[in-house]
C-alpha cells in the first residue's frame, strides 16, 4: 500500500451515524475479481437516483467537494459486512483519511490494511468541523508522525493510532512479509500443536 | 489453581504464536473458511508475490453468496459466473477442498462449517464474512475478516490481533412460549444499540442461553456483529458435545471422549472477570419486528413505530421511517408485507424450517405475498424433504429453493423489487440490502411464516394460541 506520512486535503462532510458498508458499496458491485475500479460505485444509491442522475441533495455531489480527500462522518462508520470493497471504493474515489467519532471494527481494520487513515475524534470537535465543512469550506492537514490534525485557522487537535498500525501506514509495509519474518515461530507452533 | 479465566482468555492464550510489548499478538488460525466474493483478490495477491497457501488442509471453501437457488446450472450473470469459476480455479491451483454449487456439502458457509463438524470448541475460525461470529455458538473464537486478512491467513495461517475486551451478555430467566432465539438477539440489539459490542468479544451467559439448542445458539452468535462485536461466543456444554458427536470432521471413539473433556474445560471459570456486563431478563422479551434501517430499530410486535418526539436521533429515525414508507407511531401489526424470505445464515437450519412449517401447515400464503424458503445447505434441504417439510411449504404456496445466501443480500436473482416490503429471517435491514429500494423487516422464522399467511405482522403467540 502507498505510504502516508502527512496529508492535506479538502473535507467532505457526511453527517450521518451508522453508515453501513451496504451503503458505501452496494452488493451488485461486489462481483468483480479485481481490487481496483470501485470508486465509481462509492455510495452509489446515495449519489445517483434510479435513472443514474446525480442527486443534488447529497453532499458528495456538490462541486465544492469534488477534490475532497478527507471524509468527515458520524458514529459507527462502516458497520455491517466485512467487504473490503468498502475501503477499496473510498480509496479509489480519492479518500485517504476518514474522521469519525467511532468506527466499526472490521471496517477499521480493513482501512488500515489499505493505507486509509481512520481517525477517531470526540463528537464536539467533529460537529464543529462538520458545520464548517457544510457551511463554508474546510481544509485539514493530518500529520501521522506527530499525530495531529490542523485546520486552515491553525487550530490543532491530536489523535492517537497505535504504533504498530501507524508505522504500517507511514511506511506502507507489506504485512505478510513482516509476518513471514516470524515463520520459524509459526512452524514451531505447528510442531507443538501436532505433538 | 490460577486466576479464573474467561473462555476468550483461554482460547487466546493457547493460540499466541508471537507476543511483544506494544504490539498486537500474532494469533494462529485453526480454520479458514473461504467463499467466492471476498477471496479472488486475496488469491491474486498471493500469485503476484509468488506466495503459497501455508495450510490448505486448514482451509475449506464453498460457493454461497452468488449461487442461483433455482435452475442451478444456469448462472445468468456473467460476473457472478466468473467469480465462482475463479474460486474453483484458485482452489484447484492451491489444493483447497471446495464444495462447489453442485456438491452435496454445498451451503451457506456458516451453516456447513458446523454441519460438517469443522467448527469445534476452542478453535480460532476466520472467514471473509462478518457473520463468521455464528461459529462462536460452539465456544470457538470466530470472526469476520477483510480480503487483505484473508490473504494474510492464506499465506501465514496467522493474524495480528489486538487482545479484545470482553462483554458478558447475561440472559436470566426463560424465554416465554412462542418467543424465539431470534427475538432474544433482536431485543438485545434494540435495547443496547448497534455499537454496544464494538471493540469487544461478546460471551452470552445465563440460564436462558444454556437452555438453547445449538441451532438457536447459532442464531444468537450470528447477530453479534449487528451489535458491533466481531465475535460472540457461548461456553461449550453437553449440548455442544452432543451436537458434534458423529459429525464428519469430528474424531470418534477414545479420541472424541478426550476432546469432549478438553472442550468442556474451555468454559469460562467461576469468578472470571469481564470488561463489561449487561443483564437481560428473557421473560420480558416479546416477538420482535424491526421497523427501520439498522437492526437496532426494532419493536415488539405488540408495539408501534417510534414517535419522533420521543427519540434522541430524530434525523436518523425520520430518514429511516421515510425510507421504510412508515408513519411514526404506527402499530407494527398494521404493516402489510408483500415478500417473505425464510433463509440466511441466521435462520435457515432444519429446526428453523420445522418451526416455520408448523405455522404454515394447512394454510395458504396470502394472495398479495410472494414467499420463498431457501434452506441453508444442500443437506438441510434433503433432510427437510425427507420429513415432508418441502411439501408443507409448497402446498401453502411457498417457493422451495436450493441452498445459498439468496435474498439476504440479493447478490443472485432473488431480489425484492424497489418499494417491496419483506418479512425476512435474515440479519440486516440496511437500505437496499435485499434490492435497491427494498424494505426489510427482520423477524424469526415463525413470525415470517405467520406474516406470509396473513399478509401483515401478527403476534405469533396469539396466532398459535400459546397466549390468549
Amino acid at each position: 500500500m502507498e505510504p502516508i506520512k502527512k496529508h492535506t486535503g479538502i473535507v467532505c462532510p457526511l453527517n450521518r451515524d451508522n453508515v453501513d458498508t451496504d451503503q458505501i458499496i452496494p452488493k451488485q458491485f461486489l462481483k468483480r475479481i479485481e481490487r481496483t475500479g470501485f470508486g465509481q460505485f462509492l455510495f452509489y444509491h446515495w449519489r445517483y437516483d434510479d435513472d443514474g442522475n446525480l442527486r443534488p441533495d447529497f453532499a458528495m455531489n456538490d462541486p465544492k467537494y469534488k477534490d475532497a480527500t478527507i471524509l468527515l462522518t458520524g458514529e459507527n462508520f462502516g458497520c455491517g459486512s466485512s467487504r473490503e470493497h468498502a475501503p477499496w471504493s473510498l480509496l479509489d474515489y480519492g479518500f485517504r483519511v476518514i474522521i469519525a467519532p467511532s468506527f466499526a471494527d472490521i471496517f477499521h481494520n480493513n482501512s488500515l490494511k489499505n493505507g486509509i487513515v481512520p481517525i477517531e475524534l470526540d463528537r464536539e470537535q467533529i460537529d464543529q468541523w462538520m458545520k464548517q465543512a457544510e457551511e463554508s469550506e474546510l481544509t485539514l492537514t493530518v500529520d501521522l508522525i506527530n499525530q495531529t490534525i490542523t485546520d486552515q485557522n491553525q487550530h490543532e487537535v491530536s489523535f492517537h493510532i497505535p504504533d504498530y498500525h501507524r508505522q504500517n501506514l507511514i511506511n506502507g509495509w507489506d504485512e505478510i512479509a513482516l509476518t513471514l519474518q516470524h515463520e520459524d515461530k509459526i512452524a514451531a507452533y505447528e510442531q507443538r500443536m501436532l505433538s | 489453581m490460577g486466576k479464573p479465566k474467561t473462555i476468550v482468555e483461554k482460547i487466546w492464550e493457547k493460540h499466541v504464536v508471537h507476543s511483544e510489548e506494544g504490539m498486537p499478538d500474532l494469533l494462529y488460525i485453526d480454520l479458514h473458511l473461504v467463499h467466492e466474493v471476498t477471496s479472488p483478490q486475496a488469491f491474486e495477491g498471493l500469485r503476484l508475490k509468488n506466495r503459497r497457501v501455508r495450510r490448505p488442509d486448514l482451509t475449506y471453501a464453498t460457493m454461497d453468496h452468488n449461487v442461483p437457488t433455482q435452475n442451478r446450472h444456469i448462472v445468468k450473470d456473467e460476473t457472478s459466473r466468473i467469480q465462482m469459476e475463479t474460486l474453483k480455479k484458485n482452489c484447484e491451483e492451491y489444493g483447497i477442498e471446495l464444495a462447489d454449487m453442485h456438491h452435496p456439502d454445498q451451503g451457506i458457509v456458516h451453516v456447513i462449517g458446523p454441519q460438517l463438524g469443522l467448527t469445534q470448541p476452542g478453535k480460532t475460525i476466520v472467514c471473509g464474512d462478518s457473520h463468521t461470529s455464528t461459529h462462536g455458538a460452539f465456544g470457538a473464537l470466530a470472526f469476520g475478516i477483510g480480503t487483505s486478512e484473508v490473504e494474510h491467513v492464506l499465506a501465514t495461517q496467522t493474524l495480528w490481533q489486538d487482545r479484545p475486551k470482553t462483554l458478558n451478555v447475561h440472559v436470566e430467566g426463560d424465554l416465554g412460549p412462542g418467543v424465539a432465539a431470534k427475538d432474544l438477539i433482536l431485543a438485545i440489539i434494540a435495547k443496547y444499540g448497534v455499537k454496544i459490542g464494538t471493540g469487544y468479544i461478546i460471551e452470552y451467559t445465563g440460564e436462558a442461553i444454556r437452555k438453547l439448542s445449538m441451532e438457536e445458539r447459532m442464531t444468537i452468535c450470528n447477530m453479534s456483529i449487528e451489535a458491533g462485536a466481531r465475535a460472540g461466543l457461548i461456553s461449550p456444554d453437553e449440548t455442544t458435545v452432543d451436537y458434534l458427536k458423529g459429525r464428519r470432521y469430528v474424531p470418534i471413539g477414545k479420541k472424541f471422549d478426550q476432546l469432549a473433556e478438553e472442550w468442556l474445560a474451555l468454559a469460562t471459570d467461576e469468578g472470571a472477570e469481564y470488561d463489561k456486563t449487561i443483564t437481560i431478563d428473557a421473560s420480558e422479551i416479546e416477538p420482535q419486528v424491526t421497523w427501520g434501517t439498522n437492526p437496532s430499530m426494532g419493536a415488539p410486535v405488540t408495539g408501534r413505530t417510534p414517535s419522533l418526539d420521543e427519540v434522541e436521533d430524530k434525523e436518523g429515525t425520520k430518514r429511516a421511517l421515510e425510507y421504510m414508507g412508515l408513519e411514526e407511531n404506527q402499530p407494527i401489526s398494521s404493516i402489510k408485507i408483500d415478500h417473505v424470505f425464510i433463509g440466511s445464515c441466521t435462520n435457515s437450519r432444519l429446526s428453523d424450517l420445522r418451526k416455520a412449517a408448523e405455522i404454515v401447515k394447512g394454510r395458504k400464503v396470502h394472495p398479495n405475498v410472494r414467499a420463498i424458503v431457501v434452506p441453508g445447505s444442500f443437506l438441510v434441504k434433503m433432510q427437510a424433504e425427507q420429513e415432508g417439510i418441502d411439501q408443507i411449504f409448497k402446498d401453502a404456496g411457498f417457493e422451495w429453493r436450493d441452498a445459498g445466501c439468496s435474498m439476504c443480500l440479493a447478490m443472485n436473482d432473488d431480489v425484492v423489487p424497489p418499494g417491496g416490503r419483506c418479512a425476512s429471517t435474515s440479519n440486516r435491514n440496511f437500505e437496499g440490502r435485499q434490492g435497491n429500494g427494498a424494505r426489510t423487516h427482520l423477524v424469526s422464522p415463525e413470525m415470517a411464516a405467520a406474516a406470509a399467511i396473513e399478509g401483515h405482522f401478527v403476534d405469533i403467540r396469539k396466532y398459535t394460541g400459546v397466549l390468549n
